[in-house]
């Protein structure tokens, strides 16, 4: 856990910033009084930087650097305990996803090896239509950079029959791809339009 | 003939093999006819929406648009994480310009009147705890099986519109049915580890560890799970889990419908019950002969 021991709120606060996450999450994370419900639900707060309650305060001081920066955003799993538990109504899930993806924007993912997971698997599905699972785990481990990931669980897999080795292919592959392509076009829009 | 639109998502067709298989098997037991979405793509599961939310609406709402040109209003998927999706892309007919943009990167519009469903929520609402009940076979009467439902079967509330977001009881409700006895299950919404089965194996390690430690504390030889990604962790990664956490646990996880399927009497090869990992040897046991 990191220790953030003063801020110059003065020198850093970013209004921007606070606004961009109000406007793509559809949150007003204003409404956070740090009840700490959200931290105390989360089974991820052992391996964060920040909890989860933090991460609301930093928002709401507009520390665009700390909150984008921050590990936890990463390795939250969007398993929705916080969502369920506030007692504000805010979907602090939805907040930690836009900050995911904030983050991807401002290329301060700091956690790449999952970064790198979601891409390959959205590389398969955009490929594909479907995601080609036998596929996914090697090119994963090579671009990881960690080859033997999962290796022990190989031959069991193997002798269950579970894996094919030939890739789903849909036939609304090209529709699909062209989806892809779209959604990128519009992504470069502005994220407060992108909701 | 009760008629339905099926999804099965991605990981049925691999890993989770046999939900697909005891779905399909527990669906026909009850006459229920389920028609697999022609053509269907991946939603896009957490990799579209932590990515684009749009992106992700546009991939689950293709399979919506095509149920409904297919006549189906009802959407059931096995998977969690693909209900998710699809509810997501389901909510964007309440704002306009989500509307827009979904007709802009697909072409298609979703039918209003589409509804998605979980496989647990079906069994729970069409057959019903009462109709499970009357058409027991093989009771599993003397098993002692715990309910793990993970995070997002009833959550977050508003999306899932079904059972308890905190304690949920239709999978306990369920299981008492086919016999067996359903311990409290404290854990029964913890979070498996999700997606960090390969990038970060050891939160797997630690929070599936927390889940088997205690249904094994309840007494269970079996735990009965509703997600392929929770039967992921805890069953295919059991080995694992077990050497982070210097353990030995050997209890077996099974999907809902293979659970009820046996108890229907159901042959257990036809709910593919050998693809499973962890041997459910006790399990059947007094199932045969």
């Amino acid at each position: 856990m990191k220790r953030v021991n003063s801020i110059s709120i003065q020198q850093t606060f970013d209004a921007d910033f606070v606004r961009q996450v109000e406007e793509a999450s559809e949150q007003k994370v204003s409404k956070c009084y740090q009840c700490g419900n959200c931290m105390a639900s989360c089974a991820y707060t052992f391996v964060y930087d920040y909890p989860v309650n933090q991460i609301m305060r930093f928002i709401q001081l507009g520390q665009k650097e700390i909150v984008l920066n921050s590990r936890s955003i990463w390795l939250c799993a969007n398993c929705q305990a916080c969502t369920t538990r506030c007692p504000n109504d805010l979907d602090v899930a939805r907040i930690m996803e836009t900050l995911r993806i904030m983050s991807r924007r401002e290329e301060t993912v700091t956690e790449p090896d999952i970064r790198i997971f979601y891409d390959e698997f959205l590389r398969s599905v955009k490929t594909f239509g479907r995601v080609f699972e036998t596929g996914l785990l090697p090119v994963y481990n090579i671009r990881a950079g960690r080859p033997f990931t999962d290796m022990d669980l190989a031959p069991r897999v193997l002798k269950k029959g579970k894996l094919s080795f030939l890739p789903p292919r849909i036939n609304g592959r090209k529709e699909i791809a062209g989806i892809f392509e779209r959604a990128k076009l519009r992504r470069n829009r502005p994220i407060s339009e992108c909701h | 003939m009760k008629r339905v639109a099926y999804y099965k998502g991605c990981s049925l067709e691999g890993l989770a093999a046999e939900y697909d298989v005891s779905t399909r098997a527990l669906c026909e037991a009850f006459g229920i006819e389920l028609v697999e979405i022609p053509d269907w793509n991946c939603c896009g599961s957490t990799p579209a929406h932590s990515y684009d939310p749009m992106l992700s609406a546009a991939l689950a709402g293709r399979n919506l648009a095509i149920a409904a040109q297919h006549g189906c209003e009802l959407v059931m998927t096995p998977c969690p994480g693909c209900l998710k999706s699809l509810k997501g892309a389901l909510e964007i007919n309440g704002h306009p310009e989500k509307r827009e943009a979904f007709v802009e990167l697909t072409g298609m519009e979703i039918d209003d009147r589409i509804q998605a469903v979980s496989l647990l929520q079906f069994i729970y609402e069409q057959i019903g705890v009462e109709g499970v009940q009357k058409s027991i076979r093989r009771p599993l009467t003397g098993h002692v099986v715990v309910p793990y439902y993970g995070c997002l079967l009833t959550r977050p509330a508003a999306a899932a519109r079904f059972d308890d977001p905190e304690n949920p009881t239709s999978m306990d409700l369920l299981i008492q049915a086919t016999g067996a006895t359903v311990p409290d299950f404290p854990y029964k919404t913890e979070c498996c580890g999700a997606t960090y089965g390969v990038t970060r194996n050891d939160i797997v390690g630690k929070l599936s560890g927390r889940i088997l430690d205690m249904a094994a504390r309840l007494g269970a030889e079996a735990v009965a799970v509703a997600c392929p990604l929770c039967q992921q962790n805890l069953d295919l990664r059991q080995d694992q889990v077990n050497s982070y956490n210097k353990r030995t646990f050997d209890l077996c996880v099974v999907y809902i419908p293979q659970l009820i399927g046996l108890a229907l009497g159901i042959e257990p090869k036809l709910l593919g019950m050998d693809k499973l990992f962890v041997n459910p040897g006790r399990l059947l046991q007094d199932l045969e002969g």
